[in-house]
């Protein structure tokens, strides 16, 4: 059976638009959304990556094009070996790609996962849902313009909402986000706390 | 077969069997020592809570005898571990299901505060959604602390005017 380099070489030669992506570890290539569900159908069919290990949804930024990638990390069970495949959507606003649900079942909940925290759709998903927030939240966590501490929202049940008034608020960040350092011989120095300490709740950030 | 005591007088026969006390000190007495817990494990704090349970800590020697998974059944919720918000709904709807009188202990840094988790998915402190008793601090407490807590919560519901809240209930 060839190797994973062979695999790569026989996607290129095949598809003109697969290209060398630069990688550290494992043999990768960049796909077009249009030849992306061909070529995973080749790696799993005809080069044995059997399976779907990871799909991982990126922003780069706010404004920078493409804005979206979704990275696929393919598996070959018999060799051991991994190929990394990602795919840039075309579309920055409403960003989209084929689902791969129906060459790996286990591709169902990932996609679910990069649709839930940065809004990228897959199309011909079986059931795209939210899978970790809520069914109705307005926003995508992991987009580069959303804030850590996040938005204010209102809660999903109507009627603990009315018992209690109480919604998603933005989190009190108090100089954080909270880093844990790397610790001496004193524990308490890799204590996590705020990158910066000039301003908390009390205190108001100086110059904003 | 024994008959109702409608005797007001002094009966030197049942004397020694008979105690005077208030109806709140005994109504607190016996809510404060038969406190089951209803165990709202959602993070790490959830293996402490699984410890206070077990034999070595034995929560059930304080009165908490066994933690019970229906709502009816249990008198103190117990909130170990970090509360999101997809989660809070449910968490105060099972609080709502079980019966009056009822507490809540937040056990841990997450259920007390949102703990280090500063967060658009976790709820900022479970009291933002339940009435909350005692809090623990500690991430996770130890097994101690939530025994203390028990303690305090027993201490807390030993002060409340109960025969006056039945009657006016």
């Amino acid at each position: 059976m060839p190797a994973a380099i062979d695999a790569v070489a026989a996607l290129k030669a095949r598809w003109a638009g697969v290209t060398d992506r630069p990688s550290l570890d494992h043999p990768a290539v960049n796909v077009p959304a249009s030849d992306l569900l061909g070529v995973l159908r080749s790696l799993k069919e005809e080069h044995g990556f059997d399976m779907l290990t990871d799909v991982a949804g990126v922003d780069w930024a706010a404004g920078a094009r493409p804005r979206f990638t979704v990275v696929y990390h393919v598996f070959s069970t018999s060799r051991h070996e991994y190929v990394r495949v990602a795919a840039d959507c075309a579309d920055d606003a409403a960003p989209e790609l084929p689902s791969a649900a129906g060459l790996w079942p286990g591709a169902d909940w990932h996609e679910r996962e990069a649709f839930d925290m940065f809004g990228i759709r897959f199309a011909g998903h079986p059931d795209l849902r939210r899978i970790l927030m809520w069914d109705g939240y307005p926003h995508f966590p992991l987009r580069k313009d959303f804030p850590l501490a996040g938005i204010e929202t209102v809660l999903p049940d109507a009627e603990v909402v009315a018992e209690t008034g109480t919604g998603a608020i933005a989190a009190p960040m108090a100089g954080g986000p909270f880093v844990a350092a790397q610790g001496g011989t004193n524990m308490g120095d890799a204590e996590p706390r705020a990158k910066d300490e000039s301003w908390s709740e009390r205190r108001p950030k100086p110059n904003s | 077969m024994v008959a109702s005591n409608s005797e007001l007088a002094y009966n030197s026969k049942i004397e020694g069997d008979v105690i005077v006390s208030r109806a709140d000190a005994v109504i607190n007495w016996i809510r404060s020592n038969s406190m089951w817990p209803m165990p709202m494990g959602l993070a790490c704090c959830a293996i402490e809570l699984m410890g206070v349970a077990a034999s070595r800590f034995d929560i059930a020697r304080f009165g908490a005898e066994v933690m019970r998974f229906s709502p009816k059944q249990a008198d103190v919720m117990i909130v170990a571990g970090t509360v999101t918000y997809k989660m809070s709904s449910a968490v105060r709807r099972i609080y709502d299901q079980m019966l009056a009188p009822k507490w809540v202990i937040a056990m841990g840094a997450c259920a007390s505060t949102g703990g280090m988790y500063r967060s658009y998915a976790v709820l900022q402190g479970v009291d933002r959604i339940l009435p909350v008793d005692v809090y623990v601090s500690g991430c996770p407490p130890r097994p101690e602390a939530l025994l203390d807590a028990l303690l305090k919560l027993q201490e807390k519901v030993k002060r409340e005017p109960s025969a006056s809240k039945l009657l006016s209930a």
